[in-house]
């Protein structure tokens, strides 16, 4: 982009920070229009799932829904409350979905199209998510609402601990490709990570998950509790802004578990150069995956209890996580992926070269560590289910109630 | 190229910014918020000197092996900030819950 | 000439930020405007690392300072949510203060003049050049190696446990 404006006899410095702003727009944009679709999908899903319809009046199966929704809250009367800290208000939702957007500049869509491959990718995008904290604390605080103040408060208390186990397993990839870029990572994962590691796998998906603020986990903005938290005071444009950046939050998780556990744009081929699209596709169609595992929990699951998932978090999965970093540490280091070695071992032929030629090169040099681990991963599923499964009966047998136990058996009896 | 200057003069105003917020202020949390403030100045200095006059640069067999002294030092600094204000807010809540102030002036039975 | 003037631009704006900030926090009577001044700060101080070729530093400085250290101190103002909508006023010595840090300022300047001017200026005006964003590996490297700096990483992480362990059992309601 910027050499064809240099071509075309734009100067050097401008025609740089043009092609910058005008990517960055394109990737903004493009998480921007993805929501209106993604909205209506998540209806259309929940509904099926619920055994309702979902939307089916605006255009051809309700997909205009969301178009007419829009209407509705651009018409809707724009409130700053009497008493609220009017900049600080007015400014939260702007840095809402300015928080969530920012992270697309690292998203690695295919080998070429990356925002910016920055060496610190990984650390960026943690960072900032962060600023998405800070919106709600912002809102909360300055509406000057008592529920607004009290959902603020749940959601850093969520989110700020939930950063601990996420970052955690977030080191196990980063320590397997060497790399916090994430286009590396990407490259590096010549067998996805999630079969290699799906323990960090599973702990990164349930903390993301807690990180929107989605079901099981959207107490933050329960409505039966603190009727809807920090942005009840929000109406019209704002609070559709609170809405977009929800949305584009749930998305971009499912984009990031993409990236980072199931090998982003790689697969089938495409990472072969002249597949450039293809790569974008894959990418794509891996998160709408991840995307349907987030609609499926949300429309199915309750929402869980405060302390329940404070409990969840410090005496669960930080352990757990911090037990994974430990053991993928010192399993990981012995196997060290030797790139070079793979690559005359299937330049020799004989069964080497079968794989190589299917599964690619990378395959063999990643085989002998992803079998290490995936054996202890496991190892230390099954351990801590079963120290949950332990804890569970323990809680029931304290309130006096029956063991999973005996109706399981005897309804394996009765068959 | 800007001259080191510049980020050190930047450094020495944030840095005085910071120490009269400490002098001035009233509310235990705002002097925390100057010594931040005086952390941060020192910490644009660390990684200044840094970018400017590396000590410890040399070319190895293994190519050019940069000193980290700065960027090492401004890592340190972070965590020392971080342990500061953990241990300061938690003083802050617990003088909050005893004595329902916050005000440093009026937290003085020591002087009795 | 004109990469220069970018520059300048560039650094320009991320002064008004730290310097705005700064004054803010140090004179905003409301507490938690002093915050917010504080974030935009310690915004501009992360600019300044980017500008200096430090990323992990930037990164760090968002993650650290404005995700949590400045979550903490809001939460903490909060918690002791009473004074939250206190005017403060600055106490009766800050006059003193002010000429305090106005004197430091002039002094530190008047070092940062002498020490750059002359016929052998001690500060340099140009930047090693090589050193790069890439110097990521190398900070990574000199945290571990016992010949650099493994001694002090490893006194910070026990410092951190202290800090934490510390702020707990102060901050616990007696039982």
């Amino acid at each position: 982009m910027a050499e064809f404006l240099i071509n075309s006899g734009w100067n050097a410095t401008l025609a740089q920070i043009v092609a910058s702003a005008l990517g960055a727009v394109v990737l903004s944009s493009f998480g921007l229009v993805w929501i209106i679709f993604s909205i209506w999908l998540e209806r259309k899903f929940a509904g099926r799932v619920q055994d309702r319809i979902g939307p089916n009046r605006t255009g051809p199966y309700g997909l205009f829904q969301t178009f007419a929704d829009l209407g509705k809250l651009l018409t809707k009367e724009d409130i700053t409350p009497v008493g609220a800290d009017k900049h600080v208000y007015n400014f939260a939702p702007i840095l809402a979905v300015a928080g969530i957007l920012a992270i697309f500049a690292v998203i690695p869509f295919n080998h070429a199209w990356i925002g910016a491959d920055l060496n610190v990718g990984v650390l960026y995008f943690v960072a900032v998510g962060s600023l998405a904290t800070l919106a709600i604390l912002l809102a909360g605080w300055s509406s000057n609402n008592k529920y607004a103040l009290l959902g603020a408060f749940r959601a850093i208390a969520a989110l700020v601990s939930y950063e601990v186990p996420m970052i955690l397993s977030l080191a196990v990839p980063v320590m397997l490709a060497g790399s916090m870029s994430m286009q590396d990572i990407v490259k590096g994962q010549s067998i996805a990570y999630i079969f290699v590691v799906p323990v960090s796998a599973l702990i990164f998906f349930i903390s993301q998950l807690a990180e929107v603020g989605r079901s099981p986990f959207d107490l933050i903005e329960a409505e039966s509790e603190i009727i809807a938290g920090f942005n009840i005071e929000y109406s019209g444009m704002k609070f559709a802004m609170f809405y977009a950046a929800e949305f584009i939050h749930a998305f971009v998780i499912c984009i990031l578990t993409a990236v980072l556990f199931l090998g982003g744009w790689r697969g089938l081929g495409a990472g072969e150069p002249g597949y450039e699209l293809f790569g974008f596709f894959m990418l794509m169609a891996k998160s709408v995956a991840v995307y349907a595992l987030v609609m499926l929990v949300r429309s199915t699951l309750p929402r869980i209890r405060i302390d329940h998932m404070m409990a969840f978090n410090w005496k669960f999965l930080v352990p757990l996580s911090i037990v994974n970093l430990l053991v993928v540490m010192f399993l990981a280091r012995p196997f060290v992926p030797d790139y070079a070695a793979a690559e005359a071992l299937v330049a020799q032929g004989g069964l080497a070269g079968l794989i190589g030629a299917i599964f690619g090169a990378g395959f063999i040099a990643e085989l002998p560590r992803a079998v290490v681990l995936l054996v202890a991963n496991v190892i230390m599923f099954i351990v801590a289910t079963q120290l949950l499964h332990r804890y569970g009966e323990a809680q029931r047998a304290k309130l006096g109630m029956r063991s999973v136990q005996p109706v399981r058996a005897a309804a394996m009896a009765s068959d | 190229m800007l001259p080191l200057n510049a980020f050190l003069i930047v450094g020495a105003l944030l840095f005085c910014i910071g120490m009269y917020a400490v002098l001035a202020r009233r509310n235990a949390v705002a002097i925390l918020m100057g010594i931040e403030l005086m952390l941060n100045a020192v910490n644009i200095n660390l990684v200044a000197f840094w970018r400017y006059l590396t000590p410890g640069t040399a070319a190895t067999a293994e190519g050019l092996q940069v000193g980290m002294a700065g960027q090492s030092f401004a890592a340190f600094v972070f965590v020392v900030a971080a342990a500061e204000v953990a241990v300061g807010l938690a003083l802050v809540i617990s003088v909050y819950r005893n004595r329902r102030t916050v005000i440093a002036e009026d937290v003085d039975t020591l002087r009795y | 000439m004109e990469a220069e003037f970018g520059q300048w631009f560039i650094f320009g704006l991320f002064t008004v930020f730290i310097i705005g900030g700064g004054i803010g926090t140090a004179t905003s009577r409301n507490l938690f405007h002093c915050a917010l001044w504080l974030i935009i700060s310690l915004f501009g101080v992360a600019g300044f690392f980017v500008l200096l070729a430090a990323p992990f530093l930037a990164a760090v400085q968002v993650l650290v300072y404005i995700g949590a250290i400045v979550v903490l101190i809001i939460f903490a103002i909060m918690l002791t949510r009473r004074l939250m909508g206190l005017r403060e006023a600055p106490n009766s010595q800050w006059i003193y203060g002010l000429l305090g840090a106005i004197v430091t300022f002039g002094v530190i300047v008047l070092g940062l003049v002498l020490a750059s001017t002359g016929s052998a200026p001690l500060l340099p005006s140009q930047p090693i050049s090589q050193i790069t964003g890439e110097s990521l590996r190398d900070l990574g490297i000199a945290l571990v190696d016992v010949n650099q700096y493994v001694v002090p990483f490893i006194v910070a992480s026990l410092l951190l446990e202290a800090a934490m362990v510390g702020a707990i059992v102060i901050a616990r309601e007696d039982e």
